[in-house]
């Protein structure tokens, strides 16, 4: 894949000798691509970096993108790839800033490229794959990283534990439930109770589509959890499928309270409180 | 950093008495915060180096532990490993069984430990006795 | 070996656990508890392990012959202020803590106890023929 030192040492030529040439060229190709999203400034800008990059690592020898001396290459490729999946550019925006490199090379040898011509074209096409490729992976990642950091928010924001009651909380849980997300409520949940000196906590399901075992695993361990603390869970508002899989994954509830809305756990949780105080009462009046 | 723990070196801890069982607690504790541990992950890896290392205490006869950092590029962790000469422990899958003791417990030590740690490697024989070595990665 | 102290608040001895404990002194503590049990004729036993960062089976296990012994005594034990991290590490290390009742803080464990308590009176007055004589 990669350039031997002779091939890399003419492309850097041919690119350095033409410099004005082809960044111009070069910009001009990725501007047609990208629609005006990008300021003609700051594309050049670009443009004249990977350039820059380009010629530096051919001058010093055999180009591999691999290798220890292409570091300002992969750097310059990484900060491109990096910049655009931010600005919200796809995928093919940004290898075609890669690959429009060809266009300019295939011009640049059709002019002036002597008996080499196809030769070295094809070994430098072979090299702008590889560059392209790599500003592809990178863009892959940098997105990856995009997606997981908003997920992160997500289950900030996602996941609120309400007072509902004097010593009755609740976490009204909506959305897809993974087995991190399920993690991460329960904690919260679990430390709440404590803050707050809540006996009762109501984890309601209303909002959720679907449930399985691992998550009904984390939704019983948290109720063992919250016992052993000295605080009580109520769950409410299982929706009939997930009843059903629930029963079909072989889950035991067992003594766990279940209730089927918000409305009725709350109602449960007062008349337990409720139904103490009731029986204390005709005492003191004795 | 926390004070009093070089992260780049393994810290040893001779485990002989009941005290050391505490060292080590105390040990494991400092590292797992050093690397960025959650709160519960902590108490996960410190819980079940006690139950680790009084299984070193009570069944091997005594013997060390040694703890370190250990980073795959992704994410830091906690690496545990316990060492003792001792008889070694006859039947594997028994003695993983909840709830089977042979020294009076409640026969949770070692079934407990493994369910609390992310990689739990075991090596165990009649002549060189048993090591442990149990990882726990941050989240 | 330090130990673990154990103060009485009128009907009640309570145990506040604020060292990382050693096997032999939670053995020690089991010992002492159940003689001053007996001593002070208490019926409560509030073990609160706010302060306890970590609950292994050992601990578990004397919390729960300390709730077994308390019980032959004449007891109530109730163990308060677990962390949330403990209570889930517990939960995976598969300890059940059976029979031992808990609460959230002290102050819902006195309550805890003094419900028990009344309970006890009242099954024993509304049930039992002889509780009149038996109570004095």
């Amino acid at each position: 894949m990669a350039l031997n030192a002779e091939e890399s040492g003419r492309l850097a030529a041919l690119l350095g000798g033409h410099a004005e040439q082809v960044t111009a060229r070069w910009t001009e190709i990725v501007t047609g691509s990208l629609r005006g999203r990008l300021s003609q400034a700051e594309l050049r800008r670009q443009v004249q970096d990977l350039h820059r990059a380009i010629v530096a690592s051919g001058e010093q020898g055999a180009i591999d993108l691999s290798a220890e001396n292409s570091a300002e290459l992969r750097a310059a490729l990484s900060e491109l790839s990096r910049g655009r999946a931010r600005q919200g550019f796809s995928a093919t925006e940004t290898t075609i800033s890669v690959f429009a490199l060809k266009d300019v090379l295939a011009e640049l040898l059709q002019d002036g490229g002597g008996a080499n011509a196809l030769h070295d074209y094809i070994a430098f096409s072979k090299l702008v794959d590889e560059l392209g490729l790599f500003t592809f992976e990178s863009f892959v990642r940098t997105r990856e990283s995009l997606i997981a950091d908003q997920a992160e928010q997500l289950l900030e924001l996602s996941t609120p534990v309400v007072k509902l009651w004097e010593g009755v909380v609740a976490v009204p849980l909506v959305g897809t439930l993974d087995s991190a997300r399920a993690q991460v409520v329960m904690e919260r949940l679990l430390q709440t109770l404590v803050d707050t000196g809540s006996p009762y906590a109501i984890i309601d399901i209303t909002g959720v589509p679907a449930v399985d075992t691992q998550v009904a695993q984390h939704i019983l361990k948290t109720v063992v959890a919250a016992r052993l603390m000295g605080a009580d869970c109520i769950i409410s508002g299982i929706r009939p499928q997930i009843a059903q899989t629930i029963v079909a994954l072989g889950i035991e509830f067992g003594d766990i309270a279940t209730k089927a809305s918000l409305a009725d756990a709350l109602r449960h949780v007062l008349r337990l409180t409720g139904v103490e105080t009731a029986r204390r009462q005709p005492r003191r009046d004795i | 950093m926390t004070a009093g723990v070089d992260l780049g070196h393994p810290q040893a801890q001779a485990i002989q008495s009941d005290e050391d069982v505490v060292r080590v607690r105390q040990l494991v504790r400092a590292v797992a915060v050093a690397v960025k541990l959650s709160l519960v992950d902590q108490t996960k890896v410190v819980t079940a180096a006690s139950e680790l290392a009084r299984n070193t205490l009570v069944y091997g006869g005594g013997g060390s532990v040694e703890v370190t950092t250990v980073d795959n590029g992704r994410r830091m962790g906690v690496r545990i490993v316990f060492a003792d000469s001792g008889p070694g422990i006859a039947d594997l899958d028994l003695a993983f069984t909840d709830g089977y003791t042979t020294g009076g417990g409640l026969g949770l030590g070692l079934s407990g430990a493994r369910r609390l740690v992310d990689e739990f490697e075991i090596e165990t024989s009649a002549e060189a006795g048993t090591r442990i070595t149990v990882t726990k990665w941050s989240r | 070996m330090e130990r673990v102290p154990i103060l009485k608040i009128g009907d009640i001895l309570l145990v506040s656990i604020q060292l990382d404990m050693s096997d032999q002194t939670a053995v020690q503590l089991q010992d002492d508890l159940a003689e001053r049990i007996v001593a002070t004729g208490c019926h409560g036993v509030i073990i609160d392990i706010t302060a306890l960062d970590i609950v292994d089976s050992f601990v578990g296990r004397m919390l729960s012959t300390i709730a077994s012994i308390s019980k032959v005594l004449d007891a109530e034990t109730v163990v308060v202020g677990m962390r949330p991290a403990v209570a889930i590490t517990l939960v995976e290390l598969g300890l059940s803590l059976n029979g031992i009742r808990t609460a959230l803080n002290v102050e819902r464990g006195m309550e805890l106890i003094a419900a028990a308590r009344a309970d006890e009176l009242e099954y024993q007055l509304d049930d039992d023929p002889d509780a009149e004589t038996a109570i004095p």
